[in-house]
């Protein structure tokens, strides 16, 4: 039974340079359930959440927002519908010209709806719950790696998405820096937002998510819970949780 | 080359052609709609038109000697010397001007357009500002089109002026004096030549930017990537105010009749 409260891809392809990226990919992003997208290095889980958000064209196939059949279609037609979903970029993409305080409140001052004053409470609130809101006035190339991924956390939160999309958000940091994204993550899920996080870090995604996709060559070869997929006898999956045999993946 | 990949490379010619004139179209229409982002079009007039102010003085004084300079060698033999403010003047304002200031700036700032832009491309701040409900051409191409439309007309008023005092350092030294060398310029000059002076760079302008956006928006495999479009910027844009010079130089001959 499809929700009309989720985000969903049906039957789609896209491809870069002739090369498979994803085909006839099937895939189901319901409202409460938080997800991980599994997959190694260059399997196109970046590629999805971008199809997802309408940033690329697919090949063929359709992306739904709720009700909404978004491919196709002018970005201006589904900006409502897609306010709905945050992202955190893998690199954080902080706007390099703006203060993190400018960055965080970006969309809120885009918006024009909130005075300078309101923005600001917005901005410190958000700061504050990701524990930075000292790096109010700093710019992204004075932050470390892990304040530039809660900076970025920040600013997805700061427009009350009901969605938030992680691309390896954990990839790059030292186990503490994880330890407090993962608890990040956990806490959004608390306040009620649904994850959808692409990552090849499985402490991440088991920390973090309820069901798991695990894309393989263009194609999403398992769909499950951790039980089932710690006791899959695929054996692209199993040797994807316990490396032995590397040849199944060149 | 066979046949198939000729008909690949014309195809994405083509193609690249449609997208080009695509954004510029729509960086036209959007210049009248909010919001007009003036904070960042006031960044980019600086940015781009100001701080070229010293390389275009520099175009403009250089060029305005040795015009002078070759023109006094030329006329000399005639007695003819009087006229050189004329010349140095026509030449400068109708043609070297513009174009020379386009270049020079296309060089400076389409460059710097392409890789702050390329380099936003490459670290996902587009798609960062897409996702936050942004129109990515409103707030990055707009912005970056307005300021140097207005701002290389003037700079290329700036290069005339500068131009024309360089030619009459030069003169100074031919015992031609200050009233000598402006009386010249009437009897070389017509208004449309004014006119002409500024409309040029204001085209040079609107080329500059919006190729500068078109390969920036367009960049592909980060810090490589972002040096090629850079240099492909640079050529693309000179290339092109090159050509298009020779076609406004025929419009404005049409208008003159």
């Amino acid at each position: 039974m499809i929700s009309s409260d989720s985000i969903r891809m049906e039957k789609l392809c896209y491809s870069i340079g002739g090369r498979k990226i994803l085909a006839d990919f099937d895939f189901h992003l319901e409202r409460g359930v938080n997800r991980t997208i599994l997959g190694v290095s260059g399997a196109g889980k970046t590629t999805i959440l971008k199809l997802l958000l309408g940033l690329l064209d697919p090949d063929s196939g359709s992306v739904y927002i709720g009700n909404l059949r978004i491919t196709g279609l002018p970005e201006s037609s589904f900006m409502q519908q897609r306010k709905r979903i945050a992202i955190v970029f893998q690199g954080g993409a902080l706007f390099d010209s703006m203060t993190v305080g400018e960055n965080v409140g970006y969309r809120l001052f885009e918006e024009g709806r909130l005075s300078q004053g309101e923005i600001t409470r917005v901005v410190l609130e958000k700061l504050s719950f990701v524990g930075v809101e000292t790096a109010l006035n700093l710019y992204p190339s004075e932050l470390s790696g892990g304040m530039k991924k809660r900076v970025a956390i920040a600013r997805a939160l700061a427009a009350d998405p009901d969605y938030i999309f992680f691309d390896e958000p954990t990839t790059g940091l030292d186990p503490i820096g994880v330890y407090n994204i993962c608890n990040l993550i956990q806490r959004l899920q608390a306040e009620g937002k649904t994850t959808l996080m692409v990552t090849h870090d499985l402490t991440t995604a088991f920390a973090t998510s309820q069901r798991f996709t695990f894309l393989y060559k263009a194609h999403m070869l398992f769909e499950g819970s951790e039980e089932e997929m710690k006791t899959s006898s695929i054996p692209e999956v199993r040797e994807f949780l316990e490396p032995t045999d590397r040849s199944l993946f060149i | 080359m066979n046949f198939a990949a000729f008909d690949k490379v014309l195809l994405i010619f083509f193609h690249e052609l449609q997208n080009y004139f695509t954004l510029a179209g729509r960086t036209f229409v959007r210049i009248f709609r909010r919001p007009f982002y003036y904070r960042e079009f006031a960044i980019q007039f600086d940015k781009l038109g100001f701080s070229s102010l010293f390389i275009c003085t520099l175009t403009g004084l250089f060029s305005g000697m040795v015009m002078a300079l070759q023109s006094l060698i030329q006329l000399k033999p005639f007695a003819a010397t009087s006229y050189v403010g004329g010349m140095v003047a026509v030449t400068m304002i109708k043609e070297l001007g513009p174009v020379l200031a386009a270049l020079m700036v296309a060089g400076r700032v389409g460059s710097a357009i392409t890789a702050e832009l390329g380099t936003m491309m490459v670290t996902e701040q587009v798609d960062a500002m897409r996702v936050e409900g942004t129109d990515i051409i409103k707030r990055l191409v707009v912005p970056r089109f307005k300021a140097m439309l207005l701002a290389l007309p003037l700079l290329t008023v700036v290069t005339d002026v500068v131009s024309v005092l360089g030619g009459y350092i030069m003169s100074a030294g031919y015992n031609i004096n200050p009233i000598m060398y402006i009386s010249g310029l009437p009897q070389f000059m017509l208004f449309q030549d004014l006119i002409e002076g500024v409309v040029k760079p204001a085209v040079f302008g609107a080329i500059i930017a919006i190729t500068g956006c078109y390969v920036g928006l367009n960049t592909k495999g980060g810090a490589e990537g972002v040096g090629a479009a850079a240099k492909k910027a640079v050529v693309l844009s000179s290339v092109l105010i090159l050509v298009s010079d020779f076609f406004l130089a025929k419009i404005f001959l049409v208008f003159r009749g």
